[in-house]
């Protein structure tokens, strides 16, 4: 529930820049980012709100992960959510190129139902 | 002519083990047939589908790669249509996806290659400059 404001509110986000529309003080923003993976940024109390939030990196440039095929449901899934949606790579970290190849693998695998369209993945 | 092709399909879990074999066996007669050359067949074994399929839940996955051209895929897509036991495939071409990392492992060995040689100074110098 919480991370869907956080998607519809991100287009509105990106067409200014990022760090005044960041810069919530009142507890209902910051509430459901705490819990987002890669842990708070560094220093975003003082009045320097333009931090770069938490440089997150991509698994599969680090790993060096070349392929990424529609076969490994296992690695899929970790980019998939609990309704079935693909994760944006604003959570996930992952950089563009790599976030295009895994959502065709994602589509693949759901039309020869290794993922789900929606609903849990068994 | 020398493309590369995965295609997978589910059987009904329902069904025996010879009359699977005898549809691998017509499949593959069939891109023999039409020039091209059979790879690997691959039986994945029954696995639980995502969703219902045809009102089944679980299936029995099959991985057929083949080389050939793209009248041969047409002609096996026609007959795994046809086929009654066979309740989804899909078709993904791996030429130009092998290629690439083909490329990527050549690059990566050659870097290896040359940061380990203790004179190559200009390319190891390159090398470093492409990972930082």
């Amino acid at each position: 529930m919480a991370e869907e404001t956080q998607i519809t509110k991100a287009p509105a986000e990106q067409s200014s820049s990022e760090g005044p529309s960041r810069s919530e003080g009142p507890a209902p923003r910051p509430g459901p980012r705490g819990p987002r993976p890669g842990g708070a940024p560094g220093a975003p109390r003082e009045g320097g709100r333009k931090y770069f939030r938490r440089k997150k990196v991509c698994k599969f440039c680090v790993e060096k992960i070349e392929s990424i095929n529609y076969k490994d449901v296992r690695l899929l899934a970790q980019f998939v959510a609990e309704s079935g949606k693909i994760v944006p790579r604003r959570l996930t970290g992952v950089c563009t190129p790599h976030q295009r190849r895994l959502s065709t693998a994602i589509k693949q695998a759901r039309n020869i139902a290794l993922l789900p369209f929606a609903g849990r993945a068994s | 002519m020398n493309r590369t092709y995965e295609l997978m399909f589910i059987v009904r879990p329902d069904m025996a083990e010879e009359e699977l074999d005898k549809l691998i066996s017509t499949l593959e007669t069939a891109v023999t047939g039409n020039s091209g050359t059979v790879k690997a067949v691959e039986r994945m074994g029954k696995r639980r589908l995502a969703y219902t399929v045809r009102r089944f839940h679980d299936g029995i996955y099959v991985l057929l790669t083949v080389e050939g051209g793209g009248g041969l895929i047409h002609e096996l897509e026609r007959r795994l249509r046809v086929t009654e036991p066979v309740i989804k495939f899909l078709t993904v071409r791996i030429d130009e996806e092998q290629k690439r990392l083909e490329k990527i492992q050549k690059i990566r060995a050659a870097r290896k290659k040359t940061s380990v040689a203790p004179a190559a100074e200009p390319a190891g110098g390159e090398a470093a400059a492409v990972t930082a």
